[in-house]
């Protein structure tokens, strides 16, 4: 160990030179000074390294200690981390927590229990052939099959088993198999910074839903898809956010508070583990694994953070799960690696980021997907992603909502006129856009009903002419209006806020599955049909706005449960047809 | 205590707040060092070292420092700050020395680092308590709970220090039973004028806020990087009342637009790439670590609310100090010119005001079970309200439906009468009443977000009430 020891020279914020060595490489673990701080080196010259420090610097001393380790940040991926929040790093905070209120420097222990018993199934046995990632065998963790498999790095000169652990209970550390000569324990170890290999990719086909209704109607997410979210502050990221977290059709949800508030995470603690998962019937947090990096906490695990997040994602993905893997915010790690940057004097481009942002970002980005992983029985697994953006001021002209509208196949523009008047979700619909709509028309048309798109799009365009009227009606007045057009106005109010409009905290509506969706996208237009006949057989407009209460009306039906809701409709656009006729 | 001391006289360049000292052995990150000139004795702290060059910013004024009359004593120790019980009732300058004739603080328990350490996240309670600070458009529609960190933006000449002193006079927790935490205010001022000082100073003797509490004043005069330190040691004197004594502690920082500007006066003398308006990049990290040090911890007693007070400059809310704020603290209270124009006081903008901890604190069992509901509704017509005075302006008058007509009445009452209540603590029944009292000027129809059966229930009593 000796000779791997350098001292540091100087001290810059979390990033720290030091004296290193010739074997020194880019992000080696280094543990930095008396209290062995963990960093990784960002960059080697000559014979100094730079360290970014994922933990704070106060207190170190010029000619303090480094030891270089020779090896890359790992994490070790084993049963045990759902439901776990964790740092930037990887630390677990419960157990952190358990010592002491505040954020200790120095600890190192790893996220998974190493004394906690799992009862271990074999799927193979000796004499079985192995390649890397076959099912070796599997484990309960939080009611998933966690499934045991061989190492995806794993290249034996032999590769048929030679023993194989009974079934019986057994703790992370211990050796379940050997592979030849090469034994395989119930963890596995990997590099955060190194995708995880797979088979091939696959087209994404299968929505995301999320359980509100702008964004599966309008903006759907595929499973695998790409989804940026960004808004100026108090739009609405981060109630969109854990609403998909808590409502997702997703297997296992990693949700990364990057830089953001430390209540928000404490919310999804308190929150999530008394909530009840609707697919599974699980509580919600037993599919969570959270990764609270909030913004006091040190810059530099800021930026690690992500690649921790997506390098569990990819680990449960490889078992064949589907992961949804949120980010508030990616701006926040944006700005670390501004920060860091900043402190090794690199050349800053477009405001001030370095000239790498828009690759790392692509990087990043690129490792989501639907895939077939390595290794048999053939699965399929996915990794969807879903990026809150922060720009400065709102103002989507910067490079991080730039990147994101490049890189990602959803684009879910929060407005900030929207959420000052209370619309929510304040997405705008105008500016809004999802390039997964042509393989999941396909999905929509199948599985829930055929009309969904020919809906969707009347729907839509009832809301484009509302705008257009709407602008013209500012410039000259209503005078000029026809009855149709008086009524297209008024539909498109009701458009959103019968249907646009959903309040996550109210208990009925957060939620809408897209059966429900299609009865309300159905209200609208029976609506608009029998209003539509009416005018057309020369009632006017003001008659029927005048003697109709729309909003109550369909806010009741909303109301409903759904097979009420269906009764009520059929009923309520009975009784407005014989009170049409009255009219005419 | 230690017998040796380490100085340098190596200053090799004093440049604005900052001094390069050379040859220094074993320099320690954020350690104090001692200034010594012919002009007396200062303070100042290691920003960075390079090899034995230590980057030092100075807390006071460089202005008569020369390389060659300079003195550096490394301390060997980082900020601290004495924290005892007699703090209660001190008034101290920016960096924590009696200010207020009463000799120096007495019974001192211990000395702790001012930077403050983050809080586990799996350690903080949600904060949930509900604060009735008597004002209407912040109790009804904008609730302030327990451990919450709620600015108030504002523009020059609009009085959010009124408002502030007002929260500080009159904010309780309802349940005040026998286990409730006893409360007191923490007050940092940063570098405002001596006006506002003494106006907050005479405030808070007549709310007999000034007995219990810990204040802190740096005025404008006074030097400008010692705004760096002042907030966190307010802070620090918090975390000790509220998480060792078990206070409810609520603080005051005002104005954090001077404070943005001392981090940025070092930023731009260390000749570091500027972000927007010149202001450091690493500005949001570092107003999140003064902005999160507010919150609730499980397991401990005692709370810190933070009120930051932040000017906009020119009124505009993207500017990067309240743009960062907003970032990070949970909702902002907006100070509106055309409101105040109007006369109307407080002149909250509703609509550009957020609680996002709001939820937690409402409702059955802690305000009544409409609460959220009343508040939707008021939003949602005043801001109808809002678009049709727009509309009215080119449609005119006649242009307008009944219907439309009515939220422009309602609109003008909201204003004059909800959230023009004046310097008079409103309790939330009385908020109520008048709530109800604009909403019912809207055809019952209008009121969707409201239950049916309790607007009949309110139109009910008011009908047997008149
Ligand atoms: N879908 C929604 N339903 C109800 N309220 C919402 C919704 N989205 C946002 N809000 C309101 O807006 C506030 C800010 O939302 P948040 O997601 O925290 O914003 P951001 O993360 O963009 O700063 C929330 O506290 C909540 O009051
Ligand atoms: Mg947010």
């Amino acid at each position: 160990m000796q000779d791997n020891r350098g001292y540091i020279k100087g001290i810059s914020g979390s990033v720290v030179t030091s004296t290193c060595f010739a074997n020194t490489s880019i992000y080696e673990v280094v543990y930095v000074g008396s209290e062995r701080l963990l960093g990784e080196v960002v960059r080697v010259r000559r014979d100094v390294a730079d360290i970014q420090v994922y933990e704070d610097t106060t207190g170190l001393q010029i000619g303090d200690h480094t030891i270089f380790t020779g090896e890359l940040l790992s994490m070790k991926l084993a049963p045990g981390l759902l439901g776990q929040v964790l740092d930037g790093i990887g630390r677990p905070l419960e157990r952190l927590g358990k010592k002491s209120p505040y954020i200790s420097r120095g600890t190192h222990i790893d996220a998974v229990d190493d004394s906690e018993k799992w009862y271990f199934i074999p799927r193979l046995q000796r004499g079985d052939d192995v390649g890397p990632g076959d099912i070796l065998g599997e484990v309960e963790e939080k009611g998933i099959k966690h499934f045991i498999m061989a190492p995806l790095d794993f290249r034996g000169k032999d590769n048929t088993i030679s023993w194989m652990a009974p079934k019986g209970e057994y703790v992370v550390d211990d050796v379940i198999c050997k592979i030849g000569e090469t034994t395989v324990k119930m963890f596995q170890r990997w590099n955060i910074r190194t995708p995880r290999k797979v088979g091939r990719k696959l087209d994404l086909d299968k929505p995301l839903l999320t359980g509100t209704r702008i964004l599966d109607v309008f903006f759907p997410l595929a499973l695998g898809g790409t989804a940026v979210i960004p808004g100026g502050f108090g739009t609405g990221k981060t109630v969109t956010q854990q609403s998909i977290a808590r409502w997702a059709n997703a297997d296992i949800v990693i949700y990364i508070g990057c830089g953001e508030r430390g209540n928000e995470m404490t919310e999804v603690l308190e929150e999530f583990p008394s909530l009840t998962d609707v697919r599974r019937g699980i509580p919600l947090m037993d599919r969570m694994i959270l990764i609270a990096n909030t913004s006091n906490m040190p810059v530099a695990a800021r930026e690690a953070s992500i690649y921790l997040g997506m390098t569990i994602a990819e680990y449960y993905r490889d078992m064949g799960y589907n992961v949804a893997i949120i980010a508030d915010s990616i701006s926040r790690w944006a700005e670390a690696l501004r920060e860091i940057s900043g402190r090794l004097e690199e050349m800053p481009g477009e405001e001030g980021y370095p000239a790498y942002l828009a690759s790392r970002l692509a990087r990043y980005y690129e490792r989501a997907g639907n895939v077939v992983p390595l290794g048999s029985p053939q699965r399929n697994g996915s990794i969807s992603v879903i990026n809150a953006i922060s720009p400065p001021g709102g103002d989507f002209s910067e490079p991080v909502t730039q990147s994101g509208l490049r890189l990602s196949g959803c684009f879910w523009a929060l407005d900030k006129g929207l959420a000052t008047k209370r619309h929510f979700p304040s997405i705008n619909w105008a500016q809004s856009y999802s390039l997964y709509h042509e393989n999941l028309d396909r999905y929509f048309t199948r599985e829930i009903s055929e009309d969904w798109v020919p809906l969707r799009e009347f729907v839509f365009n009832i809301l484009h002419d509302g705008k257009s009227l709407q602008e013209m009606v500012q410039i000259v007045g209503r005078d000029g209006l026809t009855e149709e057009e008086k009524w297209i106005l008024k539909l498109s109010e009701l458009i959103n806020i019968f249907y646009l409009q959903q309040n996550a905290f109210d208990p009925n509506d957060a939620y809408c599955d897209s059966g429900r969706q299609l009865v309300m996208l159905n209200t609208l237009k029976l609506l608009d049909e029998q209003i539509r006949g009416a005018l057309n057989s020369g009632v006017l407009f003001e008659q029927i706005d005048s003697q109709f209460a729309f909003v109550a009306d369909l806010m009741k039906l909303r109301s409903q449960n759904t097979e009420d809701y269906e009764n009520s409709l059929t009923s309520y656009i009975k009784k407005l047809k014989e009170e049409l006729s009255d009219l005419i | 205590m230690k017998l040796l001391k380490e100085g340098y006289k190596t200053v090799e360049k004093i440049a604005g707040p900052l001094l390069f000292v050379s040859k220094v052995a074993r320099g320690g990150i954020g350690e104090i060092v001692k200034i010594e000139s012919n002009f007396g004795e200062d303070y100042g702290q290691i920003l960075q070292i390079v090899d034995d060059l230590c980057v030092i910013q100075v807390f006071g004024e460089t202005m008569g420092l020369a390389p060659n009359n300079t003195v550096v004593w490394l301390e060997r120790d980082v900020v601290k700050i004495p924290l005892g019980i007699a703090l209660q009732g001190r008034i101290l300058n920016g960096r924590a020395m009696p200010i207020d004739g009463e000799g120096p603080i007495s019974c001192i328990e211990k000395w702790a680092p001012i930077q403050g350490n983050a809080i586990n996240p799996w350690r903080r309670k949600s904060p949930h308590e509900f604060i009735e600070t008597g004002i209407s458009t912040i109790d009804l529609m904008n609730t302030l709970v327990k451990g919450q960190k709620l600015p108030i933006f504002t523009g020059s000449g609009l009085p959010a220090d009124k408002l502030a002193a007002q929260i500080v006079k009159y904010a309780r927790t309802p349940a005040t039973s026998a286990d409730s935490s006893p409360f007191m205010v923490v007050f940092a001022a940063l570098g405002i004028t001596q006006r506002e000082a003494s106006y907050f100073r005479e405030a808070f003797r007549e709310s007999g806020a000034i007995y219990r509490g810990v204040f802190f004043f740096n005025l404008a005069g006074d030097p400008s990087i010692e705004r760096i330190l002042t907030p966190r040691m307010a802070l620090t004197v918090a975390e000790y009342f509220a998480f060792e004594k078990g206070y409810d502690v609520l603080v005051v920082l005002t104005d954090m637009l001077h404070y943005c500007e001392a981090l940025r006066e070092i930023s731009s003398a260390r000749e570091e790439i500027p972000g927007r308006r010149g202001f450091p990049s690493y500005m949001y990290s570092d107003l999140a670590s003064i902005y999160e040090r507010a919150g609730c911890i499980s397991g401990i007693k005692g709370s810190i609310t933070q009120i930051p007070i932040v000017t906009m400059p020119d009124d505009d809310l993207t500017h990067p100090v309240p743009d960062l704020t907003g970032y990070i603290t949970e909702g902002q209270i907006v100070m509106d010119r055309e409101l105040h124009g109007k006369g109307i006081y407080p002149p909250i903008d509703v609509l550009s005001s957020l609680s996002r901890l709001m939820n937690k604190g409402i409702g059955e069992g802690s305000t009544v079970p409409e609460h959220r509901a009343l508040s939707d509704q008021l939003y949602a017509a005043y801001g109808r309200f809002k678009d049709l005075v727009r509309l009215k302006t080119i449609i005119g008058e006649e242009g307008l439906t009944p219907t439309e007509m009515s939220y422009l009445s309602f609109g003008e009452k909201f204003e004059s009468e909800f959230v023009n209540q004046g310097e008079r603590r409103r309790s939330l029944d009385e908020t109520l009443e008048h709530a109800w009292n604009c909403l019912l000027t809207l055809p019952k129809d209008e009121l969707h977000r409201l239950p049916v059966n309790l607007i009949d229930e309110v139109m009910l009593k008011r009908g047997t009430k008149a």
